[in-house]
């Protein structure tokens, strides 16, 4: 087995980088999409109100749409904000905080969102 | 480099819309929680739903009216920055547009795209039509 450890270890080749960049454009598109299939809710005829607004959030269908994108966004969310904290945030310890910050913050975001959107 | 020396650069377009791109990403990342309020108060009940609807009347608590449609009015601009220069990203990757004059161009339909949208979504948010 080659030597992966010391100065021979192999710090590229295991597509992190690739990975964080495919998950970045999916849970995008998934975004995209999910606003357009909002907006045409939102524009189709009648007044608007609490009643056509928690009528679009409470079928089924949509419901799953926005749990779906409730975690894309904490997953997007996560990736740009690592990637701003490996940039302008060089001590490591801070960095660290920055990120565990990052999580328990995005985390309880998901956490209430998916509250409001489970009790419709 | 100092951070006074990296602002002397003269950036192109394409650079400007970058640096956007990151700034309305941590916007709306640090305004999450106003988002998630909104979408809270909007939906939970009828009575929560006015309280959601007198945010953009009469203000939230202390916080003046006028303050919760701007911050509202910041967040549309930077969800829409953010998703022209997203759907920038994906068109240079899926078609390889990475000319300096594409990249050019497509700089300038994000930023004045996003900021005509914001405009017109302003005008409605601020009762001009």
């Amino acid at each position: 087995m080659a030597v992966n450890y010391g100065s021979k270890r192999l710090v590229v080749g295991a597509h992190y980088g690739l990975r964080d960049w495919l998950v970045q454009r999916i849970t995008a598109v998934l975004m995209t999409l999910f606003t357009l299939v909002l907006l045409v809710q939102v524009l189709m005829p009648g007044p608007m109100g609490y009643d056509k607004w928690a009528g679009i959030f409470s079928a089924q269908w949509m419901k799953l749409l926005t749990y779906v994108v409730i975690v894309s966004l904490i997953w997007h969310a996560w990736v740009g904000m690592r990637d701003i904290w490996m940039d302008y945030v060089q001590p490591l310890g801070l960095r660290l905080v920055l990120q565990v910050v990052t999580l328990v913050w995005l985390i309880g975001c998901a956490g209430w969102a998916l509250q409001v959107l489970w009790r419709l | 480099m100092r951070l006074p020396d990296a602002l002397q650069y003269r950036l192109p377009l394409a650079a400007k819309v970058s640096i956007l791109h990151r700034a309305s990403g941590l916007l709306m990342f640090a305004l999450l929680p106003f988002v998630i309020w909104l979408l809270d108060t909007s939906l939970s009940s009828e009575v929560s739903y006015e309280r959601f609807a007198a945010a953009f009347t009469v203000g939230i608590g202390f916080v003046p009216a006028v303050l919760v449609k701007l911050v509202a009015l910041a967040l549309i601009w930077a969800f829409l920055h953010h998703l022209f220069a997203g759907v920038r990203h994906v068109w240079m990757d899926a078609t390889h547009s990475v000319t300096r004059q594409q990249g050019q161009t497509s700089a300038v339909i994000t930023l004045v795209g996003s900021l005509v949208l914001t405009v017109l979504l302003g005008a409605k948010l601020f009762g001009l039509y």
